[in-house]
């Protein structure tokens, strides 16, 4: 059954039940104003959502029923037993159709034109019985302004029909009561000069009696409500069991072989399951923040006579409700902006060349502990002109800082204050109060709004928001020996700085700062903003040092003991929005699930501080806000250059990262090398480097060790020792001098392959500095002359001069492959997409073995595969998959469309095992 | 909350109370203080505090009270007392005030004492404002005076110039 139907019936059950022990009381106290007002409301409630579930016979009983309450509320007619009975007989009704309605998902047909005439008739005169009870009212009632407040559109319909026949009355007129087809939803009324004795028939019997006899909704059984509080209540108490089970994990974790370690597992899993459990009570459908957005684009769409589509996907998707109602208003208002602003009228949309509707799409899907809504339409997209001229003309740049900044940047600052693009202020949006305080709302319960537009093409935003505010994932950092927890989704990355590595943290006019990559990076000082001071002695570093383990990265530092000096500490990285800045801090433990719990009023003013917690070891620790800290530090504004880094960590996401040693050799530029083609970093013995030949070799491993430079033939000097990069292929060794190794650096390369130098493939920007990329294969040359020679007798033997076909998008791969596959005997041909390989396939060209990416724009690798697969000449070349993400489904689905084997892209083994086994298995087969 | 509110959540004021009242005593620089037994959770004695930076002087720290975070109060700052000079352990006794809990960091936690109403008398009109702010009267003993100390306006802070009227 529809979910929203089902909620109408349970909801219009209890509102039943409720009714009528209510009139029942009422009955006995008729002068009770509050019970009436509730009964009124309770009435009006169920018959405002059958009108707006579309039930036209339920709402228009209700309707009568609820008509007969309102008079009685003004009162205009007294609380008498004839009057409740009428109303409890109006409520039967409604109960049978709501049975049938819950056994055939549909309303029954037929009318109820005869009870809904005789309430009429009762709220018009008072009177249904002529001859008894009440006395009749003498004059047809000029009847009063509706009271009633109506908000569904059938409901308003109902009340002008209404108002017809009040018309009608007045011209006392007296009328037969017409029956109405039951999809009407308002009879005509009757005039009290002409009672209808039928209607006397109504009232006696026991209505209440009846309605025990009733049969209880089986629906209605099914679910109970619940209060907010009461769950609320019952999350904290599964927040402190899952805060004590981590204390008593952290305490097994310190001790060898304990007999508790069974029970706490067990333990662990129930409380795990609990709190996933009363997570899940507390969780709801995001289409319940989304119900009002179809009547809403309605209204829109009549008032700035548009055509809009409002399509909404993934309203199933589930979060949290406390987040739920936080986001509501702010998607509400971005629908409304993406109508009135985003989309042109319909005019101007025929004249663009588009659909006559405009489409406005919500879309709602979870991703890895956050849910994802997309508001996107496909109207004119954000106008970059207006939005230049505006921020001139509020001065929020100078036309000069336009000119530097890119298209992503300008767009943006449609997220500050005061800024609205709309040309005039409708009564929909335009008033300039919208997109910041969306923003300021999205960022406070710490989730992100991102924003894309093409002009002409339509804007899409992205908000991205975590599922629960109850439980989140924190770093605990120390500073000055005292702890702190900073939210894990704030935290980009952490850093180490030293005086000593790359990464120091540098000075301007005493405003710390730190180069990192490419940027600068804004700094504050936790010690100087929590006014800490350093502890008095190193015992005041307190026991409790977290145990380290999963986060390798944190692992990693942590690990060190806490750097001392000024210009030493670690950086969190965070970001609030698109401003990003450093934390520094004197030493990072564990990240820990905690408890966000609020701060002392006392405090409450405090923005650095989002609440406190108490960690595994039963200390307390502030959580640091990082909303507070950045606007306590001054930069609370859009940060400019900080949308580059989010145009970096897009970039991120398309792009592969690759692993590059930097080493320095020959020269002030570091240069770079493929960490895949490196076998082995060694150090020679200078004193042990022989020549033979002409060539500088070394002794390796019982062979012969050519060692190659990297610049010029200058001979390696006698003593010391001297670092090499090991290459080896087969039975081959070869030893490239180098001066230094840097580093070892993962980031996505942009590589300018135009080097026209010998022995370089290009260069690129790693950590921030210009680096050369050495091309392997020519030193390879250098040390063997034949290395790539004719005489494949060394190789792997039958791979010589397979015909492999590369296909990647990134240039930088297919240059790092092209030389890896050639040295293993390959004759490597590259394309740079899914399209230009089958246009050679269709070109005629052959091959023996294909590699693919699968991450490509336009035809993804798994769909290359299949077309090459399904039909054509080369459905029987064996191909191999190469990702840099390898998971098993995406080994399972790389298998089911075809390809032999899943590679990760960094793995040249298992790359070229992976390859002979291909080309060994269609020999077999052949 | 108002002053009017305030006064009308406390306990039967011990002046139209001929029932004897018990309270928890406690020094404080030597001053004998009570709180109603009622309305003390917990006495603690030392405890691990984690100090809020940036929080007023008088706010100690926070604590972990069986997985209720419970702000700390150096009840000496509240009071405008000295620090403590003697280096002697404090002890703090432990009140809720509109659903949070506080701690009140004190000298020593004394015995429970039941006092008549018959010893009580109202704060001295010479008394400093800031004893006078919190204080709801003096019970007189054989050998000290105890000064009745009231939670709610001890804790109510930023409502203090109202407490004070």
């Amino acid at each position: 059954m529809d979910d929203l139907l089902s909620e109408f019936l349970t909801e219009t059950s209890e509102g039943l039940a409720v009714l009528d022990v209510e009139l029942v009381k009422l009955e006995q106290n008729p002068n009770d104003q509050e019970l009436l007002s509730n009964i009124f409301r309770l009435m009006h409630t169920i018959k405002g959502t059958c009108g707006f579930l579309g039930l036209p016979r339920l709402e228009s009983v209700a309707h009568a029923g609820e008509n007969v309450l309102g008079k009685i509320r003004e009162g205009g007619l007294e609380v008498s037993p004839t009057a409740v009975s009428l109303i409890l007989e109006c409520l039967d009704q409604i109960r049978s159709i709501l049975e049938i309605l819950e056994s055939t998902e549909a309303e029954p047909e037929g009318e109820d034109a005869d009870l809904i005439a005789r309430l009429n008739a009762f709220a018009e005169g008072g009177n249904v019985e002529s001859g008894g009870g009440e006395p009749a009212e003498a004059e047809v009632a000029v009847v009063e302004e509706e009271p009633v407040v109506e908000d569904e559109p059938v409901a308003e319909a109902a009340s002008e029909t209404e108002a017809i026949s009040e018309d009608t009355a007045e011209d006392t007129q007296a009328e037969e009561p017409i029956e109405l087809a039951a999809a009407e939803p308002a009879p005509v009324a009757e005039t009290a000069t002409a009672p209808e004795p039928k209607a006397a028939a109504a009232n006696p019997k026991a209505a209440t009696g009846e309605a025990k006899e009733v049969t209880e909704s089986a629906v209605a059984n099914q679910s109970i409500r619940v209060n907010v509080e009461l769950l609320e209540n019952l999350m904290t108490m599964v927040s402190e069991l899952v805060l004590t089970r981590n204390q008593l994990l952290q305490i097994l974790r310190g001790q060898k072989d304990s007999e508790f370690a069974a029970p706490l597992q067990r333990l662990n899993h129930v409380v795990s399951e609990l709190q996933e459990g009363v997570m899940k009570t507390r969780m709801q459908p995001i289409g319940n923040a989304w119900a009002k957005l179809p009547r809403i684009i309605r209204d829109l769409s009549i008032e700035l006579d548009k055509k809009i589509d409002l399509v909404m996907k993934g309203a199933e998707t589930e979060l949290d409700r406390q987040v739920l109602e936080l986001i509501k208003d702010p998607l509400t208002h971005m629908v409304r902006n993406s109508a009135d602003h985003g989309l042109e009228t319909t005019a101007g949309r025929i004249e663009a060349g588009k659909p006559e509707t405009g489409k406005v799409i919500l879309n709602a899907y979870h991703e890895g502990g956050h849910i994802i809504i997309q508001i996107s339409d496909d109207g004119r997209g954000l106008p970059l002109d207006v939005i230049k001229g505006k921020v001139i003309a509020n001065g929020l740049a100078t036309e000069a800082e336009l000119e530097t900044m890119t298209e992503q940047q300008i767009q943006r600052f449609i997220f500050k204050a005061g800024f609205s693009t709309a040309a005039k202020v409708t009564s929909v949006s335009g008033r300039g109060v919208g997109m910041d305080v969306v923003r300021t709302n999205i960022e406070k319960i710490g989730g992100t709004v991102e924003l894309t537009s093409t002009e002409g093409k339509g804007t899409s935003f992205t908000i991205k928001i975590p599922l629960t505010l109850a439980i989140v994932s924190a770093l605990i950092v120390e500073c000055a020996g005292q702890r702190f927890a900073i939210p894990q989704l704030s935290v980009l990355e952490l850093v180490r700085a030293s005086a000593h590595s790359e990464n120091s943290i540098e000075r301007i006019n005493d405003t710390p700062v730190l180069r990192l990559r490419n940027r600068l990076l804004p700094l504050v000082n936790l010690r100087n903003l929590m006014k800490l001071q350093k502890p008095d002695g190193p015992e005041s570093q307190q026991t409790n040092d977290v145990a380290v383990e999963d986060e390798a990265e944190v692992a990693q530092i942590a690990a060190d003991p806490a750097p001392q000096g000024l210009n030493e500490g670690f950086i969190v990285v965070s970001q609030v929005g698109s401003y990003t800045f450093g934390i520094i801090v004197d030493r990072v433990f564990d990240t820990e699930e905690i408890v966000v719990k609020p701060v002392a009023r006392i405090m409450r003013d405090n923005q650095m501080f989002s609440g406190n917690t108490i960690l595994g070891d039963g200390s307390v620790v502030m959580i640091l806000d990082p909303n507070g800290i950045a606007a306590a530090t001054g930069e609370v504004e859009l940060a400019e250059e900080s949308s580059e880094i989010m145009n970096e960590r897009h970039a991120t996401r398309g792009e592969e990262t690759v692993a590059m040693l930097v080493f320095r050799a020959g020269g002030k530029s570091p240069k770079a090398v493929p960490l895949a083609l490196v076998a082995r970093l060694e150090e020679v013995d200078l004193s042990k480097v022989e020549v033979s030949n002409g060539q500088q070799v070394v002794q390796y491993r019982g062979q012969l060790m050519p060692l190659v430079q990297v610049i010029g033939d200058e001979k390696l000097g006698t003593e010391g020792r001297q670092p090499v990069l090991v290459f080896t292929d087969r039975d081959r060794t070869m030893g490239l001098a180098v001066d230094e190794i840097i580093d070892i650096v993962e980031e996505p390369l942009n590589v300018e392959l135009t080097s026209k130098e010998v022995g370089y493939v290009g260069s690129a920007v790693i950590n921030g500095n210009a680096t050369d990329i050495v091309d392997v294969a020519h030193f390879l040359t250098l040390a063997f002359k034949d290395w790539f020679g004719e005489d494949g007798s060394d190789s792997y033997g039958d791979e010589t001069h397979s015909r492999l076909l590369l296909v990647d998008d990134s240039p930088f791969f297919r240059n790092l492959l092209q030389p890896l596959l050639s040295v293993a005997g390959y004759d490597v041909t590259c394309s740079a997409s899914a399209s230009e390989a089958l246009a050679r396939c269709d070109a005629g060209e052959s091959f023996d073995v294909i590699i693919s990416d699968i991450e490509m724009p336009g035809m993804s690798g798994f769909e290359f595969a299949e077309a090459v697969k399904k039909d054509s000449r080369w459905s029987k070349v064996p191909m191999v998959a190469l990702s840099s993400f390898a998971t098993q489904k995406d080994l399972a689905r790389g298998r089911a469309v075809g390809f032999q084997d899943y590679v990760a892209k960094s793995d040249r083994d298992a790359l070229l095992s992976s390859l002979h086994e291909a080309l060994a298995d269609i020999r077999g087969a052949a | 909350m108002t002053q009017a509110n305030a006064a009308a959540s406390e306990p039967a004021h011990p002046l139209h109370s001929d029932a004897t009242q018990e309270f928890v005593t406690f020094t404080i620089a030597d001053q004998l203080f009570g709180i109603p037994v009622l309305k003390v959770q917990d006495v603690l004695s030392s405890y691990q505090i984690t100090r809020i930076p940036l929080a007023p002087p008088e706010i100690m720290g926070s604590l972990n009270l069986r997985g209720r975070v419970v702000t700390a109060i150096d009840m000496r700052a509240r009071l405008g007392l000295p620090p403590r000079s003697d280096g002697g352990e404090c002890m703090s006794i432990v009140a809720e005030h509109e659903h949070e809990l506080y701690s009140l960091v004190v000298d020593t936690v004394g015995e429970v004492l039941a006092m008549s109403a018959a010893t009580f008398d109202r704060n001295p009109p010479t008394l400093g404002s800031k004893f006078r702010a919190v204080s709801d009267g003096i019970y007189r003993l054989d050998e000290k005076l105890l000064v009745v100390l009231d939670v709610n306006r001890l804790l109510d802070y930023g409502r203090e110039p109202a407490a004070l009227t």
